[in-house]
């Protein structure tokens, strides 16, 4: 039984690190989305952030400076598809597009170029990371059954970015329905004339949209490279924006649905690792395959309106035209 | 309030892509110079590797092949104003509709019926991953967008399933299938040339790459010559006016998304049936998503989309010798320029536009618009 | 024409809340506002009449910043003052409720009047000041709704009260109303002109734009006229009437009479049995409705838009499923059972002049001659081969628009780049060819030149007389007087009576369009 208690939480501790990129670029997506600009350029932004943080912590040695870069590279790529988008109107699923095709081309190339090790940032040594946090009280609390277990393997042990992207879900939450900048975003997404004709910049709140959004993938990135990783590899993000993607739409463009559905599909992803080859009873094998297209395989089906129906805000795709 | 003329048709289809071509090039060979090395020897290694080598050409027209298929996948859903990003997983299917009908009828029977049924199950079997998500998107609502994108990682993860399991091939460690009895090989460009008597250097060029001009060809008659591209045109200029016309709405975006799909899975006959002759991982190698740039660049238009095709065939052959003459830029560079283009084409497709109208009316080419 | 004194309300001297000087405003080649000149005393409601496309729109978003003025000046109450963005016209008291409700149909009440002035980085900080406004304003003016209440849940009169208190909560002492009538019962439009009255008796200016002269003769206390983007006249309301203004609004004295024989009705064509059709919401949108009509006879079907004409539009041409009842066309049955598509009943004989040639009619980014066989593009005219003749095409089309005299007479040009009247042409040119035996027509002359709509008239009535059986739908009452044999008016969904044309007149029948019935309208 404990046995089982303490492989649950291996489990349980192995989803929070894999949706923690999940969880930013969820919140990101939401931002954008909501402000009505189709967001499929998360990957690309992912990415980007995940090698300049990498290479930014190589160079420097510090974690923080690659943090910082990751937020400034990715928040660079956030406005060139806002200048796409926003300022000259152009097709945001192009220019989410182009972003991903560039961020992947660019990352090698300026990876070879810097550190000429293949696309790949060099391994980067422990205290230009950012490494698991022991909570205080471990030691004394490891006694105590249960919880004691779950104080240490679960609540304590993770990373800065872990926390701060289960800390940044209620922030974003409460600047969404409780700010005036998010009732505002909320209204440039569904309406964009009222918020024009109540005499509101709606290109100027896009943009602040789109910035938040890329800061918030920024963190994302890093996270990948130099906290749950220690160095860049080519295509290290490998779908992840896509998968917080339909995390947005699964969780109805709301952040605390969002969370949860990030929490599930990391939690997949932490499973297939235990489950691979293991014949469960009555079901069998199951390929890690399927498990791993579960994310994919719900929001299609959510998307046709098979199980529930999302509401998209309603000027999502158009670009404001006076 | 500027007043810009329309664009004259000339401009719109060759001055402007020039124009975007031009700068997305321009930006590459800034970025070439910020790492230190030579734009221009870069740019001049890249042609070089495209065209001079006996065996360069052909593999020009090899990934040419590769484009024209992905690029008029792109187009036929745009006529229907459907953006079908799922290019690349539906490729990445069509290559399993071939590589079964390759191990059904293959071992059987001889090459005329063998490869037209490998030709036909990858075209069926691409129309149908792109079918599904334009039926759901003709009568569920979903967007077509998301829907192409999560049919991409759903065939992804089908055939590393497939390939990692089921159809692997006995005793390997790589996740491919066996090598197709040879009445489903599609017959090498230089081995033909030798049947009469043309010695041309060996290339992965293939047959499928005439069969790439047909459905050039077919694209054409399709979209501007039979009631059906009329419909399709309407649908996506206008589904109202489409609705008014008595035209079944949903049953040609349909349609037109199975004809996309089977565009798109046409190209395993170059990957898969011409040039691998086994299924294998990641055959399609982001193809899929270099049609969009290819339609974007070529207009939706076959004359556009061939000489696009041919761009990037040039940029993908040439891009590769950048990994053996400079230590610091690579074929990633390609990648690079691909972005560009669809950043310069297509989301900002307006920017150049209204100044380059206007720059025309000033030099005289183009009349201006009069004050009614 | 030379301004008039203009009537203030009260005793106090004449003071303009709003002065415009010499404003012009062009769009590409469309000179939308031309030298406009417009004093607004104070506290009055002021009616900006004219036609559709006569400049008033583009007028009133240049006064509310969502346009800026090519030239001219603008003072608001004395002071000269440049708006640049709503921003600054909100700033300057200047609200504006407009034709589509700018109210975010996913928010609360609340939410929306909050939108734009907060009070605050939080929505806290002003969410108590915004709840009294509210009431406050609401009782004062009788427009009480519940704050937490969703848009989407209220009726179009009560999400217009929604508007006009956020443009008052945002301080609004200059109130532009866009053609606010249009989407109201009379009831509603009643009660909003009780409010109105209100406002202004509080000191608030109220410039009400709108294009019908019943409304301006009711609630106005001045009135400036637009004709083609100009500015025509100015008139104090009671002393004038609604013809002088309707001549000023059209430029001449145009007596819309439509020049044609006695009808000779044949054999029903047409009948319409107890039609009911239901909105995606839920609501009834067409209720009860039944008619006749025979061959070489026009009906003519008159009401304020929306009350179900264009749904009944609609099912007559397959473009809907009816909910209920049927329809028995050229022999054959459409209902819920057993619907016809638009192709289909194409093929039977019927053709369809639709109400809006942009949306429904035209392929805007199509050529000419590709949208002369639209809807007919499977038949022999674009061929009879496998593949489309462009040269069949091109043969016909130009012929087409020899018959039609459309201009300019080029099949190439893309039917964007037509005129409004040219683009009806084509529409009109294309459904007659098939020599229909019934013909659906919606708004067949909105914004069409003068010329053209004679042209278009005479081509319905010839039809007509060829014993073809015409549905004439027109929110232009004058036009649907002049056309018709017979005349429907709906009101609600349903049919409020069938006049014959001969003996009715524009009075009976603004009262059926308002939901009286036929005996108690005589």
């Amino acid at each position: 039984m404990l046995d089982f208690l303490l492989q649950l939480l291996l489990a349980l501790d192995a989803t929070l690190r894999l949706a923690t990129p999940l969880i930013l670029c969820a919140m990101a997506g939401i931002f954008a989305e909501r402000s009505g600009i189709v967001d499929i350029s998360l990957e690309g932004k992912l990415l980007t952030g995940a090698f300049v943080a990498a290479a930014v912590a190589a160079i420097t040695g510090s974690a923080w400076l690659g943090l910082f870069a990751a937020i400034g590279a990715s928040v660079f790529m956030s406005l060139i598809h806002g200048f796409a988008c926003i300022t000259h109107k152009g097709d945001q699923v192009v220019s989410g597009v182009a972003i991903n095709i560039l961020a992947s081309g660019m990352t090698v190339i300026a990876g070879i170029a810097l550190f000429a090790k293949g696309g790949q940032t060099p391994h980067l040594p422990n205290e230009s990371r950012f490494r698991a946090i022991e909570f205080y009280g471990v030691e004394t609390l490891n006694n105590v059954p249960v919880i004691g277990t779950i104080y240490r393997e679960l609540i304590s042990g993770h990373s800065l970015l872990v926390y701060l992207a289960l800390v940044l879900v209620p922030i974003c939450a409460f600047v969404m329905y409780k700010s005036r900048f998010g009732l505002r975003l909320r209204a440039v997404g569904e309406l964009p004339e009222a918020v024009d004709s109540a005499g509101i910049s709606v290109t100027w709140l896009r943009y602040r949209a789109l910035i938040v959004g890329g800061a918030l993938c920024g963190i994302a990135g890093a996270y990948l490279s130099i906290s749950h990783g220690a160095n860049f590899v080519r295509e290290m993000s490998a779908g992840k924006g896509y998968i917080a993607l339909a995390a947005v739409i699964f969780g109805n463009w709301r952040p605390y649905k969002a969370l949860f559905a990030c929490l599930l599909f990391g939690f997949l992803e932490a499973g297939t690792s235990r489950l691979q080859g293991v014949d469960l009873p009555l079901i069998g094998e199951i390929p890690i395959q399927l498990m791993l297209a579960v994310p994919y395989i719900v929001t299609v089906l959510l998307l046709a309106g098979f199980i529930g129906r999302p509401t998209a805000p309603a000027a999502i795709g158009q670009p404001y035209n006076k | 309030m500027s007043n810009t003329p329309p664009l004259p048709r000339w401009a719109d289809l060759i001055l402007l892509p020039v124009i975007n071509l031009f700068v997305a090039l321009a930006i590459c060979g800034v970025i070439i110079a910020v790492i230190g090395e030579n734009p221009f020897q870069a740019f001049g290694v890249m042609i070089k590797g495209a065209f001079i080598y006996p065996e360069s050409l052909g593999y020009t027209l090899y990934y040419t092949t590769n484009f024209i298929f992905t690029g008029l996948a792109v187009a036929t859903a745009f006529h229907a104003m459907m953006f079908n990003i799922g290019g690349e997983g539906q490729a990445y299917v069509g290559g399993l509709g071939a590589a079964f009908a390759a191990f059904l009828v293959g071992p059987f029977a001889p090459w005329f019926i063998t490869l037209p049924l490998c030709i036909l199950g990858a075209a069926a079997f691409g129309a149908f991953w792109a079918m599904v998500p334009g039926y759901l998107q003709a009568k569920r609502g979903s967007h077509i967008v998301i829907t192409t994108i999560m049919f991409n990682f759903l065939a992804a993860s089908l055939m590393v399933w497939l390939l990692a399991g089921p159809m692997m091939l006995q005793g390997q460690q790589s996740p491919q299938t066996a090598i197709f009895d040879t009445s489903a090989h599609l017959p090498k460009m230089s081995e033909i040339f030798a049947i009469f008597g043309v010695k041309i250097a060996k290339s992965p060029l293939n047959i499928s790459f005439l069969l790439a001009i047909v459905a050039l060809g077919i694209f054409y008659v399709l979209i501007w010559k039979t009631r059906l591209g009329y419909e399709i045109r309407t649908v996506g200029k206008n589904p109202e006016a489409a609705h008014y016309a008595g035209i079944n709405v949903a049953r040609t975006i349909i349609i037109a998304m199975a004809i996309s799909g089977a565009f798109a899975g046409l190209m395993a006959t170059n990957e898969v049936l011409g040039v691998h002759n086994r299924v294998i991982l990641n055959f399609t190698a982001g193809y899929g998503f270099t049609g969009i740039a290819v339609a974007l660049m070529g207009r939706n238009h076959p004359i556009g989309i061939f000489l696009a095709s041919l761009l990037f065939g040039v940029l993908y052959q040439g891009g590769a010798e950048l990994d053996f003459e400079f230590k610091s830029i690579t074929r990633e560079m390609v990648l690079l320029i691909q972005g560009m283009i669809i950043l310069f084409s297509g989301a900002l497709a307006y920017m150049f536009n209204p100044p380059l109208a206007r720059f025309l009316v000033r030099i005289g080419l183009v009349k201006g618009v009069q004050d009614a | 024409m030379s301004d008039i004194e203009l009537k203030t309300s009260g005793d106090t001297p004449a003071r303009f809340a709003l002065e415009l000087q010499g404003i012009s405003k062009s769009f590409g080649t469309v000179r939308a506002n031309r030298d406009i000149d417009l004093q607004v005393p104070s506290g009055t409601i002021h009616g900006i009449i004219g036609e559709n496309g006569a400049g008033k729109s583009t007028l009133m978003n240049i006064l509310y910043g969502l346009h800026r003025a090519d030239a001219g000046e603008m003072r608001i109450d004395g002071t000269p003052c440049k708006i640049r963005s709503s921003a600054d016209s909100i700033a300057l008291g200047i609200g504006m409720v407009h034709q589509h409700f700018m109210l975010v149909p996913r928010f609360s009440v609340l939410e929306n009047v909050m939108l734009g002035s907060e009070g605050g980085g939080l929505l806290r900080a002003g969410r108590g000041a915004t709840l009294d406004t509210l009431k406050r304003l609401g009782e004062t003016y009788g427009m009480v709704v519940d704050p937490n209440a969703l848009i989407s849940d209220l009726n179009v009169g009560t999400r217009q009260r929604v508007e006009i208190l956020k443009a008052l909560k945002g301080g609004a002492r200059i109130l532009i109303l866009d053609e606010p009538t249009g989407v109201l019962t009379p009831q509603e439009t009643e009660q909003l002109f009780e409010i109105l009255k209100v406002l202004r008796d509080d000191g608030v200016t109220i410039l009400l734009i709108t294009h019908k002269l019943d409304e301006i003769m009711a609630v106005t206390d001045n009135v400036s006229i637009m004709r083609a983007g100009t500015m025509v006249g100015h008139r104090e309301t009671a002393q004038t009437n609604a013809a002088e203004l309707a001549e000023l609004m059209v430029g001449r004295k145009v007596l819309l009479t439509v020049e044609k024989g006695p009808a000779n009705p044949t054999e029903i064509l047409l009948s319409v049995d107890n039609l009911g059709a239901v909105s995606s919401r839920g609501h009834d949108v067409l209720k009860d409705m039944s008619f006749d009509l025979r061959g070489g006879e026009i009906l003519g079907i008159a009401g304020v838009s929306g009350n179900g004409q264009t749904q009944l539009l609609e099912i007559l041409t397959g473009m809907r499923v009816p909910d209920r009842g049927q329809v028995n066309i050229l022999g054959d049955k459409i209902s819920k059972t057993s619907p016809k598509n638009p192709r289909e009943l194409r093929e039977m004989g019927l053709a369809h002049i639709p109400e809006d040639r942009h949306i429904h009619g035209l392929v805007l980014d199509f050529e000419a001659q590709e949208n002369v066989v639209l809807g007919y593009h499977r038949d022999d005219i674009t061929g009879t081969g496998a593949l489309i003749d462009r040269d069949v095409i091109n043969t016909h089309c130009a012929e087409r628009m020899e018959t039609f005299d459309v201009r300019p007479s080029n099949p190439a040009l893309n039917a964007k780049n037509f005129s409004g009247g040219n683009q009806q042409k084509i529409v009109i040119a294309r459904e007659i060819y098939s020599n229909p035996r019934v013909l659906i027509v919606g708004q067949p002359t909105r914004g069409v030149d003068v010329g053209a709509i004679e042209f278009i008239h005479k081509q319905l009535i010839a039809l007509r007389d060829a014993g073809c059986a015409i549905v004439v739908v027109s929110v232009e009452l004058e036009e649907v007087l002049g056309l018709s044999d017979r005349i429907m008016v709906m009101n609600d969904g349903q049919s409020v009576g069938i006049v014959d044309a001969a003996d009715t007149d524009v009075n009976q029948l603004g009262l059926m369009m308002a939901g009286i019935s036929q005996e108690a309208a005589e």
